[in-house]
């Protein structure tokens, strides 16, 4: 089938036949997504057998919005964003035929909930300087560290994991990588609360636990590769769809503004509008950029609109603080909670100045991301490396 | 907004692109561009032929039934884009750009003249005027001459004609008046590249070119497409200055080493680059709304007309810095691109003034009003 149109009818008659005998209003979400990921229409884009039909990942929006009008059940998108986004790529990638068929599936449809054991306190930025160690006993490994920053680490199944394993190579080649159960003896999952109040994230501790080799993803030693291949895939989620004019945090100021004509002053209106009209073109240049990789991957631009975004989010969300005045001094609530995702828009100024200042460390620093856009997209050298030829266990921390 | 509007070049447009481009690259050596300051202006005579005749730019926003290329407004942002990186010294945006589209409101023979290239003109109105309420109103005598000042009028050189507001009990016309029956005083001008004239208008005979009616909406429109489009040479001073900062500190050493791989210079160009992908996109939008008359146009030549300008002198101002001490010489053109952003920053309304005009817009009241 190489015409597009048959393609896609094709496709139709499959989501045709699947909701006529899964009617979602009387399906269970869990039954319906297994159905879906057996009838190959979870990731289309993936091979027969594994969720997919082996197609272009262009028709992917296409399948999914025949399901969103039909009012298909969701599978924890905002819970399992690692899991869907970053997990499922990476199995499908190095995974070997039995590890695809034993976490794709219950992934795809929310009963697994994943998190990601990559950061620790000593290695944020410099990722591949991990220290968590595995050792190896048998046909286990018995790992011991601490992860940092770790989102649903409490509500998560399973994780993906880099430690290493060969201390006497370099850092990058020294690396394996995991998939860990959650549930087994000598997790420990901490909350870790922030400077809002909440636990948004956990510390996650290993103590002696036993991973079997069976678990390993890619080969002894390969596990900065493999991680790569995740993290690529995390980058390919930012900027995915069109955001409205306005949105965001930006519809948060806008709307206290137009609340609040009694706290304006010339000096704050300008001030506002020079936000307003940054914020208009970062999101134009998402928009174009968009346009540039339909279909394809984006690169380190990417990068560049992660910078411009943590910047304006932030500035905003100062700003509306001094809009506020008096009000501006007080804060919603210190009580700590653990929130299962992040949500701007609906709590107050105070929380979104506070929760702001994570956009330019999350997910690669502001200085990070500089380099990448200096060195990838603009072509200067990298920088000195004192530790690309040194065994990991000689090296300096 | 409009997520429908393409913010890449089509294949016509990197076409046309690559014909200024060239053209440019082979006529318009940076040596000849300084040669301005000296009160040389030759090249500015021999490029403008070379844009009219040869690429038939002149008319480019005028539509063919009238003898123009009938090109739109992308691609006429293309072509400033262009002369934007070269900071070439022609008429473009003064005349191909604002003049040809007041003409348009009218019809008269001047528009073909102008599609032609036989014909330049130019805006009677100080550069920086955002507003038809700040253009100069030449009076009217009793015989229907025209007389008044006006100072700082920008394209005035190449012009053979100067379209003037006038203000009648029927409303404002637009007039032409042939440029050699007024006096141009030649103004030392901070950028030399697009350099600045005071005229004085003393009884001279002009002729109606866009009626009462129509001439204020003329006006307005002309001002604003103008300063919609200019967006995009200041996006083209901006990334030339990059790019050529970029380059320069690939080959500088100090200590021992390129200069470039400074983590603080690299964070400083990291930044530009992302300013500069903003502007370009914005200008790019602006004008793509414009090209199909969208609704948000508008907005979009706003935030394009507020963002850009700042962004070229950003990047200018940058580049003389990060070049150090060649930057500040004379021999160097990186001054040239300096002066034309702090210029065109100031041309046809500040980044104050848009954001201003955006606030009415977006609905962002100052205060209860």
């Amino acid at each position: 089938m190489t015409n597009p149109e048959a393609v896609r009818e094709d496709l139709r008659g499959r989501v045709a036949a699947l909701l006529t005998d899964h009617d979602p209003a009387t399906t269970d979400p869990v039954t319906f997504h297994r159905a879906r990921f057996d009838a190959g229409l979870a990731w289309v884009y993936y091979p027969e057998g594994v969720g997919g039909l082996g197609l272009d990942r262009e028709l992917q929006p296409f399948v999914d919005t025949l399901f969103e009008e039909a009012g298909a059940p969701g599978n924890n998108p905002e819970l399992n964003g690692i899991g869907l986004g970053m997990a499922a790529p990476t199995i499908l990638a190095y995974g070997t035929p039995e590890q695809r068929q034993r976490y794709l599936r219950p992934l795809w449809a929310g009963e697994e909930i994943w998190c990601q054991l990559f950061s620790e306190p000593g290695a944020g930025s410099d990722l591949a300087a991990v220290s968590t160690r595995a050792v190896r006993d048998g046909d286990d490994w018995i790992v011991n560290g601490q992860k940092v920053w770790t989102s649903v680490a409490h509500k998560a199944q399973r994780a993906i994991l880099v430690a290493r394993t060969d201390p006497d190579r370099p850092k990058h080649a020294g690396l394996s990588y995991f998939i860990c159960d959650m549930t087994a003896p000598g997790v420990d999952v901490r909350p870790l609360r922030q400077l809002t109040g909440e636990a948004e994230f956990n510390e996650v501790f290993l103590t002696d636990v036993r991973i079997p080799d069976a678990n390993r993803l890619g080969q002894e030693g390969a596990g900065w590769r493999v991680a790569t291949t995740t993290l690529n895939n995390e980058r390919v989620s930012i900027g995915g769809r069109p955001v409205p004019r306005e949105s965001g945090i930006l519809g948060a100021v806008t709307r206290t503004w137009r609340g609040h004509p009694e706290h304006h002053t010339p000096e704050l209106h300008d001030r506002l509008l020079r936000l307003w009209v940054e914020a208009e073109a970062a999101r134009l240049a998402a928009t174009r950029l968009r346009q540039r990789v339909a279909g394809g991957q984006p690169g380190p631009e990417t990068s560049a609109l992660k910078l411009s975004f943590a910047r304006i989010n932030q500035q905003l969300s100062g700003f509306e603080l001094e809009l506020l005045g008096e009000d501006g001094l007080r804060y919603e609530d210190w009580t700590m909670v653990r929130p299962d995702r992040v949500d701007f828009a609906g709590r107050d100024a105070g929380y979104r100045y506070l929760r702001a200042k994570g956009n330019s460390i999350e997910g690669g620093t502001s200085e990070i991301m500089r380099n990448i856009v200096a060195e990838r997209v603009l072509g200067l050298p990298g920088e000195a490396r004192a530790d690309k030829d040194i065994a990991w266990k000689d090296l300096i921390r | 907004m409009s997520e429908d509007i393409l913010l890449l070049d089509t294949d016509v447009e990197t076409a046309l692109r690559a014909a200024v481009r060239s053209l440019l690259n082979e006529r318009c050596d940076p040596a000849a561009v300084l040669a301005a300051y000296a009160g040389d202006r030759s090249l500015t005579r021999s490029l403008w032929k070379s844009i009219t005749a040869e690429l038939g730019l002149a008319g480019l926003l005028i539509p063919e039934n009238r003898g123009g290329a009938g090109g739109s407004a992308r691609d006429a942002a293309v072509v400033l884009e262009e002369l934007g990186r070269f900071a070439a010294p022609v008429p473009f945006l003064t005349s191909s750009v604002i003049a040809a589209t007041v003409l348009l409101a009218g019809d008269s023979e001047l528009v073909a003249q102008l599609a032609t290239g036989e014909c330049t003109a130019a805006l009677l109105a100080p550069f920086s005027a955002a507003t038809v309420e700040q253009l100069p109103a030449l009076v009217k005598d009793a015989d229907g001459r025209l007389s008044g000042r006006v100072t700082s009028v920008a394209g005035a050189f190449e012009a053979d004609v100067l379209l003037a507001a006038v203000r009648t009990p029927q409303g404002t016309e637009v007039h032409a008046i042939a440029t050699a029956l007024v006096t141009v005083d030649p103004v030392v001008s901070l950028d030399m590249t697009r350099p600045l004239a005071d005229i004085t208008v003393d009884a001279a005979p002009g002729r109606v070119v866009v009626p009462a009616g129509a001439g204020l909406p003329a006006l307005r429109v002309g001002l604003a497409t103008g300063a919609a489009l200019l967006a995009s040479e200041q996006v083209g001073v901006a990334a030339w200055c990059l790019d050529t900062t970029v380059r320069y500190l690939k080959v500088r050493r100090q200590f021992g080493r390129v200069v470039g791989g400074f983590q603080a210079l690299k964070h400083r160009l990291a930044d530009l680059y992302v300013e500069l992908e903003s502007a370009s996109a914005a200008a790019r939008y602006a004008a793509g709304a414009l090209a199909t008359a969208d609704p948000d146009a508008t907005i979009a030549g706003a935030v394009a007309a507020a963002y850009c300008g700042e962004i070229a002198v950003r990047a200018a101002e940058e580049a003389v810095q990060l070049h150090g001490g060649i930057g500040m010489t004379w021999e160097y053109p990186v001054h040239l691109y300096l002066k034309r952003a702090k210029a065109d920053q100031i041309g046809l309304g500040s980044p104050a003034h848009h954001r201003s005009v955006l606030a009415g817009l977006v609905d962002l009241p100052l205060g209860r009003d």
